[in-house]
């Protein structure tokens, strides 16, 4: 389009293309900068307390796919066998959407979520029996060494594998460099660094991809995944990109955890005007998220005291509605909780600790009454 | 009186505590007496502080160990599942009792409070894992007050207590500790979950248990339940304690039909030779240590009989 520039100076350094492997190519990824790959149905399982429906999963994988996002990620929001008291139960069983996805997507790859510790390798088996195609580890940007087994297990099984290093605003560029190395060596081809507190801020964010970059560049590539929790979504993953990330994740219209992620569609917006190709159609991912998307949310993620709680705190995302349900049983502080939640430096996982946060925040109250 | 020989196979932090606590035992007249310490490390800082405290130490492996003249009456395993498996046979074969505390699950697994008494006169019992030592008496507290369809344990640690072995096998961890859950806690359907969270200074080890109960059940009786086995925990160790009273949440969508019992526990260990945060490890070699006792009483009482 005539209106968009491209100067030489946004020319990325990393381009997918040129980094990707024979297998993780499809005729609809060929000559891309950067893959992106959109995360509603899975981090936008938590805002939506996990409640998906059938219809819902296969309306917004048609229409993304139908934009030409390339990944789409679907799983219970706390990853396989997230299914519980601790995170909440799915309305449906998360393989039947997997499977539900697989069989809707016409070019786009799914992608699914496991913790070490929360899922085991027989959801990943089955996850790839139901058409799951890209396997994602995640652990704390501390505990890498947690996830040798499930690597090793996807990769025999022909899994593309990707590793998330949550948290990532808690730890230095060196320690996530080596934490990433640790994820190469078990056999995971591309490390994200991931925001899940929407603490990261710019060159925070630069500092950390350039470091593993420069650790594991040469055998694997890297990604970004970041949350809105300061309203820095876009802009951090921005950074990332020009330092060296070429996978990046996002939720369109935010459908994601906290304040939601990183608005996939004002990125791919953003992509367009710097001479980025993503491969999306920028005009029918929005009218996806307008029509298709919007209508599955329960509400708007948005910015308010407790998700910039989060941000500020750097809490893990996902605690939002955890914290929101513990204030509201005990009639204290969602906010309190969430900034004591930081203050204890509790990690992906620990929901359960909000409600003893809870049950301690009303002591206080009744003592004080 | 009489007492039974030990050995320690392992003098890594878990054979070095379980030691601590066998002589601590053996002063205040337990039928246990610590003799060997057995690794295959000369420099291993734990056969060291075990010479120096009296014990045979070994560098030289079990192998060694089950050539010596005289063979212990028990045998602690602080190894790992692989060289347990291997072992328990001969350690069968040589009459020698096993107390393994890998997860190498050869023999029954046995919780103290729960079935403590139940198989002490097999040849190799197990220790299941430290998460499942701290939740499962808790699954059976509820579980012998009503009947238990769904339970479901957040075992949350120090990344400064967990080691190699269950870093790079946490698949076993969460298999072994949900099928405790079902087997010795008695729910009809178990789930573990452990995260390592890696604040500093260490988090103390806390635990949560979720149990689904019927609507209709007994709270007060559950509630005195749980009480009585937070008690019957700290008797050997003192460090297990309830955070908040057990909760009850009503039955909803969100708790699939059931009422929910949360309850809230931390572990703090009793600082033997590991620190006070590494609870898990503590419960463990506490367990270990009990167990030992119950097996060691039952053979004493049964020569003497």
């Amino acid at each position: 389009m005539a209106f968009l520039t491209t100067p030489e100076t946004n020319q990325l350094a990393r381009r997918w293309a040129d980094l990707a492997t024979a297998e993780q190519v499809t005729e609809q990824t060929v000559g891309l900068d950067l893959r992106l790959t959109d995360t509603c149905l899975r981090d936008g399982s938590h805002h939506k307390r996990h409640q998906f429906v059938p219809q819902e999963v296969r309306d917004i994988v048609a229409a993304l796919d139908g934009a030409g996002i390339p990944v789409i990620e679907v799983t219970h929001g706390d990853g396989l066998g997230g299914s519980s008291f601790n995170y909440g139960f799915s309305r449906t069983p998360e393989q039947e959407l997997i499977k539900l996805a697989s069989e809707t997507a016409r070019r786009a790859k799914i992608a699914f979520l496991m913790l070490p510790g929360v899922g085991t390798k027989d959801d990943i088996r089955a996850a790839q029996d139901n058409g799951g195609q890209i396997c994602r580890i995640a652990t704390h940007c501390t505990e890498a060494d947690t996830s040798g087994q499930h690597f090793a297990l996807a990769r025999e099984r022909g899994l593309e594998t990707v590793g998330f290093l949550m948290m990532s605003h808690t730890q230095p560029p060196e320690v996530l460099a080596r934490q990433a190395r640790i994820m190469v060596d078990a056999g995971c081809q591309c490390v994200y660094v991931v925001d899940s507190a929407g603490a990261l801020i710019m060159e925070g964010v630069g500092d950390r991809v350039a470091a593993v970059v420069a650790e594991i560049g040469g055998e694997a590539t890297v990604g970004f995944h970041g949350h809105e929790n300061l309203g820095l979504g876009v802009a951090n993953t921005v950074i990332a990109a020009r330092a060296g990330a070429t996978q990046i994740d996002g939720s369109v219209r935010r459908f994601g955890a906290g304040a939601g992620n990183t608005p996939l569609e004002a990125f791919i917006g953003v992509a367009d005007k710097l001479g980025w190709k993503t491969g999306v159609d920028f005009l029918q991912v929005v009218d996806a998220a307008e029509d298709v998307v919007r209508p599955a949310m329960p509400e708007e993620c948005t910015l308010n005291r407790m998700t910039l709680m989060m941000g500020y705190a750097g809490v893990y995302s996902s605690f939002l509605k955890h914290a929101g349900n513990a204030a509201e049983r005990y009639g204290v502080s969602g906010a309190q909780i969430l900034l004591e939640a930081g203050q204890r430096k509790l990690i992906g996982g620990q929901e359960d600790q909000l409600i003893d946060i809870a049950l301690q925040l009303k002591a206080k109250q009744d003592a004080n009454r | 009186m009489t007492r039974l020989t030990a050995a320690i196979v392992g003098p890594g932090n878990i054979g070095t505590d379980l030691l601590y606590k066998l002589l601590r035992s053996a002063e205040n007249g337990g039928s246990i007496e610590p003799r060997w310490m057995i690794g295959v490390d000369p420099t291993s800082e734990g056969l060291k502080l075990a010479a120096g405290k009296g014990l045979e130490a070994s560098h030289e492996g079990v192998d060694w160990l089950l050539k010596q003249d005289e063979l212990p009456d028990l045998i602690f395993e602080a190894t790992s599942a692989y060289v347990h498996r291997e072992y328990a046979p001969r350690y069968r074969e040589a009459g020698i009792r096993a107390i393994d505390l890998t997860p190498a699950a050869v023999g029954p697994a046995v919780i103290p409070p729960v079935n403590g008494e139940e198989h002490v006169d097999a040849w190799n019992v197990n220790m299941i894992t430290c998460g499942g030592q701290a939740t499962i008496p808790m699954v059976a507290a509820v579980s012998r007050a009503s009947a238990v369809s769904y339970a479901e344990i957040v075992a949350s640690v120090s990344s400064a207590s967990a080691g190699p072995g269950t870093r790079a096998n946490i698949d076993e961890f969460t298999r072994t500790t949900s099928a405790g859950v079902e087997s010795i806690g008695g729910a009809a359907r178990g789930k573990a979950i452990i995260i390592l969270n890696p604040a500093e200074p260490p988090m103390i080890m806390r635990d949560t248990i979720f149990c689904a109960v019927a609507p209709d059940a007994d709270r007060d009786a559950i509630a005195a339940s749980v009480h009585e086995m937070e008690r019957a925990v700290q008797e050997y160790v003192p460090g297990y304690r309830l955070l908040q009273e057990p909760q009850f949440d009503d039955a909803s969508e969100a708790t699939q039909g059931q009422t929910k019992v949360s309850i809230f526990v931390e572990v703090e260990g009793a600082g033997d030779f590991l620190p006070p945060y590494a609870g898990n490890l503590d419960i463990m070699t506490a367990a270990a240590a009990r167990v030992g006792e119950n097996i060691a009483r039952s053979i004493i009482a049964q020569r003497g009989a």
